[in-house]
């Protein structure tokens, strides 16, 4: 600051008050429901045994035993069989995901980046699903989903492939669950990405396009040479917070496919484990240390890249 | 790229000569657009089966690629909704589920807005002791999704009465709206408080009457992130409103009526719950589109 130490030390002690004023409400809405229930979980919930279902039981310490339960197969009482399960099924859905939609994000995003009424309708358009509450996501494509040769998608891909293909049971079919989970839940984030990606596009400086236009560079050569590392940044942070949500995946499978091995997510299992709160909160913290693990590995990814530029 | 579709100007001299490059590019424009079309087509398909749905009778709701025609339209769904479906104790009444919504969004939302600004307004803009260490806190504390703390809340809150309020209060202050009004205040010119300061105004003048008019659009974008976020929960009131309190569920949960207890039955009348549940978002997206999208985008723009 350039007014004199002295100056500055009596207003900042007349002003005090009223920065105490400014940062208590807030502080205290993080510490109670941020900070309390977080540390609750990791140093006390998950080394105890409480029950929600059972309150009366004394709640005994256990050590690390949730922990051993839900990553120790071998051990009675284990779900970890369950947890692995959910994991990897949370794997599936990241990778396919991250790959699929993150390039159809792109695709879109470079498709309405021009000025005019047209791209404005069409952006407007992709990115109407993501006001949509998941929840109402999750029961229009249980409609669209039905089983029989009358459902809407067994209808489409029966007039796509001229009556070939047969009726799937899209939900149920173990092999076509998390597929069909997959699908509805791109439909539905797919225009949040692109949002995103049109974003970075105005990061691209246009010199570099005209450039690649006096090189008489075509399309395909000024978007790979061009765009894709203009976008470098974006994209990585584009893929890691799609794998962090999901990690996150839980409304839309909930309402689908409840209780379902195939489709399982971490938090569905953490949600299923609810009344047995020491195993649901070891889950939590388990859940946290792999959101950390992600977002580590994505200031990493970011740092190195601005070291380079 | 040109957006013109108009042929060009010059034509080939010979017949044999390859297309000029202009004439490929024009073709791949037209190619492309038509492309976007036949997306846009697909991407739209599940939205007018959904609202064309909800003004049809259950048996034609599920009835092959008939889906998408607009024949044997009615209002009946929403008529049976409004006066005998969802009309009673035990269903639980529509407008009750709107208020739940609307109350909790609007205190989230309301109350986030003015706690979260103020705090970000003592950081960004006024020397304190231990400043840099209660910001570097709260971005901290931006790393822990609340899928990570939702079941210790839960123990905390489960048997509290004020179900409404407890649907709110843990979603008021938020890291991540702290760190975008932060990240606003900080950019702000510092001469403009230094001036009212010289003229004897204190912090909170200067925050009410000079910071928060300049700051519209971070107010706009805090506004909608949280809407969107609030609007749509269903994790939390899953996990602490019971299914039989249902002067207590929100729209989300609500929804589950349909799919939990009549799987199969009231599929028109669902569809048209949902058009009532997305229209107010629908018409506020339809005015301020250009807002939403920028707010969107802006909150993926950390790190």
């Amino acid at each position: 600051m350039l007014s004199p130490a002295s100056r500055s030390r009596t207003s900042r002690l007349r002003e005090a008050p009223a920065v105490l004023s400014l940062i208590v409400p807030a502080l205290a809405g993080l510490v109670s429901f941020v900070v309390v229930p977080f540390v609750l979980a990791a140093v006390w919930l998950s080394v105890h045994r409480v029950s929600l279902s059972n309150p009366d039981q004394p709640k005994k310490f256990m050590g690390l035993e949730y922990y051993r339960r839900l990553l120790d197969p071998s051990i009675a009482g284990s779900i970890a069989e369950k947890f692995y399960g959910a994991l990897l099924n949370n794997l599936t859905f990241a990778v396919v995901v991250v790959i699929v939609q993150t390039a159809c994000a792109t695709a879109l995003a470079v498709a309405v980046n021009r000025p005019g009424r047209f791209t404005t309708f069409f952006r407007g358009l992709f990115f109407l699903p993501v006001v949509f509450p998941m929840a109402l996501v999750a029961v229009i494509w249980q409609l669209i989903f039905s089983p029989d040769s009358r459902g809407l998608l067994n209808a489409v891909f029966g007039a796509a492939s001229g009556g070939h293909m047969a009726a799937q049971n899209w939900l149920q079919d173990p092999k076509l669950a998390m597929l069909s989970i997959i699908m509805l839940s791109m439909w539905q984030g797919v225009g949040f990405q692109m949002v995103i990606i049109l974003a970075g596009l105005q990061g691209v400086p246009r010199e570099l396009y005209e450039a690649a236009e006096i090189d008489r560079a075509g399309a395909w050569s000024q978007f790979r040479h061009v765009t894709l590392p203009g976008l470098r940044n974006t994209l990585i942070f584009v893929v890691m917070m799609t794998t962090v949500l999901a990690l996150r995946l839980f409304d839309q499978v909930q309402i689908l496919t409840p209780n379902n091995q195939d489709t399982r997510t971490v938090m569905s299992l953490n949600f299923e484990q609810r009344q047995s709160v020491g195993q649901a909160a070891a889950i939590s913290v388990v859940f946290f240390v792999l959101t950390l693990a992600v977002t580590v590995v994505q200031r990493f990814a970011l740092r190195e890249e601005r070291e380079i530029s | 790229m040109s957006t013109s579709v108009a042929p060009p100007l010059r034509r080939p001299r010979s017949r044999v000569r390859p297309p000029s490059r202009s004439r490929v590019r024009l073709r791949r424009a037209a190619l492309g657009r038509a492309a976007l079309v036949l997306v846009a087509l697909g991407y739209a398909a599940p939205l007018v089966y959904f609202v064309l749905g909800s003004f049809k009778r259950d048996e034609d709701v599920i009835d092959g690629l008939r889906g998408f025609l607009p024949v044997d339209l009615t209002f009946d769904n929403y008529i049976q909704l409004v006066t005998t479906t969802l009309n009673s104790e035990s269903s639980g009444y529509l407008w009750r589920f709107f208020l739940t919504s609307f109350t909790v969004t609007g205190i989230v939302v309301g109350g986030g807005l003015v706690v979260n600004s103020m705090v970000a307004y003592a950081l960004a803009r006024l020397e304190w002791k231990g400043r840099d260490a209660v910001l570097m806190g709260v971005l901290a504390l931006a790393i822990i999704p609340f899928e990570a703390i939702a079941i210790p809340l839960y123990y905390m809150l489960h048997d509290n009465p004020h179900k409404i309020i407890i649907q709110a209060l843990p979603f008021i202050a938020n890291s991540f709206s702290i760190y975008l009004f932060y990240s606003f205040f900080v950019g702000l010119p510092k001469a403009i408080d230094e001036a009212a300061r010289i003229d004897g105004a204190g912090p909170w003048r200067i925050f009410v009457l000079i910071i928060v008019p300049m700051s519209k659009p971070v107010y706009a974008t805090v506004a909608i992130l949280t809407f969107l976020t609030t609007w749509g929960q269903y994790l939390w009131p899953l996990l602490v409103v019971p299914p039989d309190q249902n002067g207590a569920q929100p729209l989300p949960t609500a929804l589950g009526y349909f799919t939990g207890v009549n799987p199969t039955q009231l599929l028109g009348q669902r569809l048209a719950f949902g058009v009532l549940m997305v229209a107010p978002i629908v018409v506020v997206y339809l005015f301020f589109q250009r807002w939403f999208i920028a707010s969107v985008a802006t909150s993926g723009l950390k790190g």
